[in-house]
């Protein structure tokens, strides 16, 4: 029974609350508006805006050691977790036979295990680092910390999961799946989507001045 | 809540929009922004974080703008915005940030602290917390019309001065010049020889330019303070001055802060277009350069590099040109390692070098420019904004640095081939 909820209503619910939170918080950014630039640009801010949002997927060179932790532990995380999510065998099953009606090849189980390796390992680091930091520990908030730990079951339910020694932690990895659906519009975790508008509208305004952000 | 409190939060509020809600919605906290500032690197205070600066409007979106935040507040369960707050973050907006703007380039999520860091110190004047030198600047600025208190009869003997100097007549109040040139009050007190090396250059590339005795100052108080109505009002006062002149074209001095306020924050405080161009000065050098208008003879032999100026370069977008310049007369230029877009901050921009309880912080800080000049090993440095050259000299005395220092016009004017051009006028 509690399998047919998680995996029927739960689900659904779920799905309704991120997708509608994702879309409210974003149309509500969109909602507050800025004032329009009055000063005479000396190139596209659209285009510059783009251009920045691609641009800040790599650290800036001058930035060299200072930054190497926080570089190398999100990029292991992030890379590592959109691998997962898009390329782990159960994962890509999932999505044909309930959202997309396709598939495309999944990677082999060895590679699952390399890169959850790699996703642990840039979680922890960049949660560590949160910890021990005085300026991380000093900013940061409990939001962080339940998105990170949200985050982290996640992932340990999935590589328990994908053992498939019982039906039961499937079902836990996708009850903590929901959970972590239903947390997200309300959390930090938006700034999957924030960070494109966030990074363009910084970019359209150094853009516009000839700087290159 | 007091009433001060409450005109504090209010502008505060008034401040938000899309773009800070987009940045505070995006913040992970990180702590990347520590690492390219200056405040943080050279003191290891992570208060001085460019993101925790701008707690206080954090706050307010957190309360007025988040689920969690609502929901806490309804339940009384966040602690409102408080005087205490606006003490506690007056001393790190004003006395800890110099809004170079470095840690807005390197914000994987994009956040621009400078951009909220701006928009804080407009709260935090409604409230009444800001550091009272610049307070008294500002209303020097108001009332005198220049923040350090340079009359027009200042200004006047001045140009006398330069005009002996140079031998050459300097234009005041020329209805119908081409460019209206204004100043920096340091210039003027501090650094009158870029008066006179303008007169030159001009006078050798056949540039029709005055000064207007109405109005010359090219700083604003009120965008250091954060005091948008002040900034309009100085604003409106350039405005009114080059109209008066009929001029096309205004020229921002050797000042960082000047250039980014007239050229970019101008039209959006007063809600018009400029009813006239805006140049830097080191724009309309260039410009004279490509149209061979400008033409100089010898060179210095000295090692030198060149300080950008934040607001000049990384907020203002003039990278290529001064360089161009200094390629004309310094062959032994070279670029200190983080340059450019990338530069560190003298120590006091963004009004803190008008914040006189901010000076021991701001000579603590300055040794990251002292790092970077000794990895150069020059001898004289090079830099285009007044209120640099004045932190830079200041940054040096107190390391007992020996180097020569000079602003880009006066280094130009100084290899200048002064013939009159023959350009048909």
């Amino acid at each position: 029974m509690i399998t047919a909820f998680i995996e029927g209503p739960l689900w659904y619910f779920a799905l309704v609350v991120f997708l509608i939170g994702v879309a409210w918080r974003l149309f509500a950014i969109a909602r507050i508006g800025s004032k329009p630039d009055l000063s005479v640009p000396r190139r596209s801010a659209a285009v510059s805006g783009f251009m920045t949002s691609l641009r800040r997927f790599l650290p800036r060179r001058e930035m060299g050691s200072r930054i190497r932790l926080h570089v190398l532990a999100g990029y292991m995380f992030h890379l590592g977790l959109f691998a997962l999510l898009l390329f782990a065998a159960p994962h890509v099953l999932f999505l044909q036979e309930h959202l997309l009606g396709f598939g495309w090849t999944p990677m082999p189980y060895w590679a699952f295990i390399v890169t959850s390796q790699i996703a642990f390992a840039g979680l922890l680091l960049l949660w560590l680092h949160r910890v021990l930091n005085p300026v991380t520990r000093l900013i940061s908030d409990a939001d962080d910390h339940v998105a990170a730990v949200l985050t982290f079951v996640v992932m340990l339910t999935g590589c328990l999961a994908l053992m498939e020694a019982f039906t039961g932690l499937r079902v836990l990895h996708r009850f903590t799946v929901e959970l972590l659906m239903i947390y997200f519009p309300f959390s930090r975790l938006m700034h999957a989507f924030t960070f494109i508008p966030s990074r363009a509208y910084t970019g359209a305004l150094f853009g516009r001045r000839g700087v290159d952000a | 809540m007091s009433s001060r409190l409450e005109q504090g939060v209010e502008a505060m509020r008034a401040q938000m929009d899309a773009r800070v809600v987009s940045y505070f919605s995006s913040c992970v906290h990180c702590g990347i922004c520590a690492e390219a500032c200056l405040f943080f690197t050279e003191t290891g205070d992570p208060r001085y974080t460019p993101i925790h600066k701008t707690e206080p409007m954090r706050k307010l979106w957190s309360q007025e703008y988040t689920f969690w935040g609502k929901l806490a507040s309804k339940l009384g369960l966040s602690k409102p915005l408080t005087e205490q707050d606006f003490a506690d973050w007056e001393m790190l907006v004003y006395d800890g940030c110099t809004m170079c703007a470095r840690c807005s380039m390197v914000c994987p999520l994009g956040v621009d602290m400078a951009y909220i860091i701006r928009k804080v110190k407009e709260g935090l004047r409604a409230a009444g917390y800001s550091p009272p030198d610049l307070v008294a600047a500002a209303e020097r600025a108001r009332t005198i019309g220049s923040p350090m208190g340079v009359t027009v009869k200042t200004l006047e003997a001045t140009i006398r001065v330069q005009e002996k100097e140079t031998g050459l007549e300097i234009p005041l109040d020329k209805e119908g010049a081409e460019y209206l040139c204004l100043f920096s009050s340091g210039e003027i007190a501090g650094f009158p020889e870029y008066i006179g090396s303008l007169a030159r250059i001009f006078k050798a590339a056949g540039v029709s330019w005055t000064i207007s005795s109405q109005y010359f100052e090219a700083t604003n108080t009120g965008v250091q303070l954060g005091d948008s109505g002040l900034a309009a009002e100085l604003v409106e006062r350039v405005v009114a001055a080059a109209e008066k002149l009929k001029v096309k074209t205004v020229v921002s001095p050797e000042c960082g802060h000047a250039y980014r306020t007239i050229r970019w924050d101008a039209p959006n405080l007063i809600g018009r277009r400029l009813p006239f161009e805006v140049v830097q000065i080191m724009e309309l050098l260039d410009q004279l350069r490509q149209d061979g208008r400008l033409k100089t003879d010898g060179t210095i032999d000295d090692r030198l590099s060149f300080h950008d100026p934040c607001n000049i370069t990384r907020r203002g977008g003039v990278l290529k040109q001064p360089r161009e310049l200094l390629n004309m007369v310094a062959p032994n230029f070279v670029e200190m390692t983080e340059h450019g877009a990338m530069n560190w901050c003298c120590g006091g921009g963004g009004g803190v070098s008008s914040n006189e309880r901010a000076n021991e912080l701001r000579l603590q800080v300055f040794s990251v420019k002292k790092r970077q000049l000794d990895e150069v090993k020059v001898d004289t440095l090079v830099t285009s904004c007044s209120n640099c050259r004045h932190m830079l000299e200041d940054g040096l005395e107190e390391n007992e640095m020996e180097l020569e220092l000079i602003g880009i016009t006066e280094l130009i004017a100084g290899h200048l081939v002064e013939e009159t051009p023959d350009r048909g006028q």
